[in-house]
């Protein structure tokens, strides 16, 4: 009888141990990820998401051997991970804030900022609304909640319904900072996704909302049933605008890395810096990276 | 022989004591959970007062100028899109049920039985994903509203997620009710509806009490569809036609991107318990009313 126990017991015990031995396997990987293995995993942003994954896909079919995967989920979130050492790239929408560059100092993690295309970003409303231009203070004061009828703007009498982000989101983030120099309303509804917004803008008359411009913006048209907004009189669908600065939401989307890439994140960086790499964003609604962030970027890439 | 009986006593024993800790293993876990969420969640209250926690109505842990901790509107809002399901929820499924256990013949109830239980394993995220392209534009429509994601919408999800609970409990409720009472009923005259409203169904209503409290711990603490149907603004709902943010979806959104070990971090534990509270309050009124049931039977 002992013998039957005591063999099951080993065999209990053989079990334990290779099961905990596989769940310890990653994490030992983890530690030694280097940006040489052919495996590179991207984060973050849901506004550069699907630039991202379009970048992704041209470069693993020039370069074999490599592989890339993208996941959105937001700034944030990316960042979150970058910070934890979990990706190799994180795509944000927005500065990483002091305290973030903080925990990933303390993490022994170092933050390296490139700037891989211009945003627009956009601010929509749907295109039944006969307003068309409005300033960056007008626009604040509708999504704090100060101006809450169309009509305040010289549109119609309509209570107007704002759309953003999750505070997950680059975009809310950006948008706050640099737009309300406040707090969101309450009412604002906090969407999913872009899609979710879009789609939510294009059914609501009254629904205004904000959006990078690849979202709105494919092979040069605005999405049908859209209206994007001039902003002090600028619009993001002329690419001076974003170059010069003259659209005030014009914004760079970023990759952070942990320490200056090498390898295969660094060829897939040069990739997207390159002439053909910008090509793609501009196809892809966004705007290439202007001199001013390009000269950063040599200077974050160390050339 | 002597020796074999004696060594099948000792793994009868073993045997029983393996499922006394898998017993007991659930207890720990449970008791696990619940000291994790306390710890995790007390040091919020080193820097939120615990009256502004459950009496403010702003919820911004990430605010601009100031940030604010009041979870009022979270709880309001779970409650109002909790008790909308079980209005859609409860009519239903206790009719449901007892067409099920009554009136329907054999063959009905063979297709009908399989395919609630179906309904039960469909992922919650596929009944959000129903939520924002089916439901949130038909109720856009009806309502003459400019957009379907409010707590309405959440409440006709949450309702048929919590309708396989409702239904298959109740059914066994009414199920339980003895013959004779109907009998008796029939003999005296009445008809098969004044029989099913006025006895079966009364014979049976601290079993099917127990099913709807069930239902709403099913609901309450949804997380996936909620957030994806209900608009998610934080303020505090004006009708049920406002877009609405739950203590789930507001965990669910924040959860992902803070900072470990933060003031918002230990919030949204602090959250979690008064959710796993609610829950759990819940689930002991209704494992009261089933016992009570019982003991009546």
């Amino acid at each position: 009888m002992s013998k039957k126990v005591f063999r099951s017991i080993i065999l209990v015990l053989t079990i334990f141990v290779f099961l905990v031995g596989c769940g310890r396997a990653p994490e030992g990987q983890d530690g030694g990820r280097e940006a040489k293995s052919a495996y590179i995993q991207i984060k973050g942003s849901d506004t550069s998401v699907n630039l991202s994954q379009m970048w992704a896909e041209e470069y693993m079919n020039n370069n074999e051997g490599v592989s890339i995967s993208v996941t959105g989920g937001g700034s944030g979130t990316g960042i979150a991970a970058i910070i934890n050492n979990k990706v190799d790239i994180a795509n944000s929408s927005r500065d990483i804030k002091d305290s973030e560059k903080q925990q990933a100092e303390d993490n022994g993690v170092e933050i390296v900022e490139i700037a891989v295309a211009m945003d627009g970003l956009s601010v929509i409303t749907n295109a039944n609304n006969p307003v068309k231009n409005l300033t960056v203070e007008e626009i604040g004061k509708i999504f704090k909640g100060e101006i809450s009828n169309w009509k305040e703007v010289g549109g119609p009498d309509l209570t107007i319904n704002t759309y953003g982000r999750q505070s997950n989101s680059g975009t809310y983030v950006y948008f706050r900072d640099n737009v309300l120099n406040g707090d969101y309303t309450a009412e604002m509804k906090r969407m999913n996704g872009n899609a979710q917004l879009v789609e939510a803008v294009k059914a609501d008359e009254s629904g205004i909302g904000y959006v990078g411009i690849g979202y709105v913006v494919k092979d040069g048209k605005t999405v049908e049933g859209l209206n994007i907004l001039d902003v002090n009189g600028a619009s993001p669908l002329v690419a001076e605008n974003v170059k010069t600065g003259a659209y005030p939401l014009a914004r760079p989307l970023y990759q952070y890395t942990n320490g200056k890439p090498t390898g295969a994140v660094l060829d897939l960086i040069k990739y997207q810096l390159s002439d053909k790499g910008q090509e793609l964003a501009v196809r892809e609604g966004f705007y290439p990276v202007t001199e001013e962030y390009s000269k950063r970027n040599n200077k974050n890439l160390g050339q | 022989m002597k020796r074999r009986s004696k060594f099948s006593k000792i793994k009868e024993k073993m045997v029983e004591k393996f499922f006394l800790l898998n017993g007991l293993l659930v207890v720990f876990i449970l008791v696990g959970i619940f000291y994790l969420l306390l710890n995790e969640s007390l040091p919020t209250f080193k820097e939120v007062s615990i009256v502004e926690f459950f009496t403010s109505t702003t919820w911004n842990p990430t605010g601009y100028h100031k940030v604010s901790y009041g979870i009022v509107s979270l709880i309001f809002s779970t409650i109002m899109v909790t008790v909308g399901s079980l209005i859609f929820a409860v009519p239903l499924g206790i009719a449901c049920a007892a067409y099920l256990s009554e009136i329907a013949p054999a063959k009905a109830r063979e297709i009908l039985k399989p395919t609630i239980e179906i309904l039960a394993g469909i992922p919650s995220v596929v009944i959000g994903f129903l939520g924002i392209v089916l439901i949130g534009p038909m109720i856009a429509k009806i309502f003459n509203l400019p957009n379907g994601l409010n707590a309405i919408n959440g409440s006709v999800l949450l309702g048929i997620m919590a309708l396989p609970t409702i239904i298959s409990i109740s059914e066994d409720a009414i199920n339980a009710v003895p013959d004779d009472y109907k009998k008796a009923s029939l003999a005296l005259g009445a008809t098969e509806w004044q029989t099913l409203v006025k006895v079966t169904i009364p014979a049976a209503l601290s079993g099917i009490i127990a099913a709807v409290m069930l239902g709403m711990g099913r609901a309450i603490g949804e997380t996936m569809a909620v957030l994806m149907a209900t608009g998610n603004a934080p303020a505090f709902p004006k009708s049920i036609f406002s877009a609405v943010r739950t203590l789930t979806a507001t965990i669910g959104i924040e959860l992902g991107e803070v900072a470990y070990n933060t003031t918002h971090y230990y919030s949204l534990f602090a959250v979690g318990l008064v959710l796993f509270v609610m829950t759990f309050l819940i689930n002991i009124v209704s494992d009261w009313v089933l016992n009570k049931y019982e003991e009546a039977e």
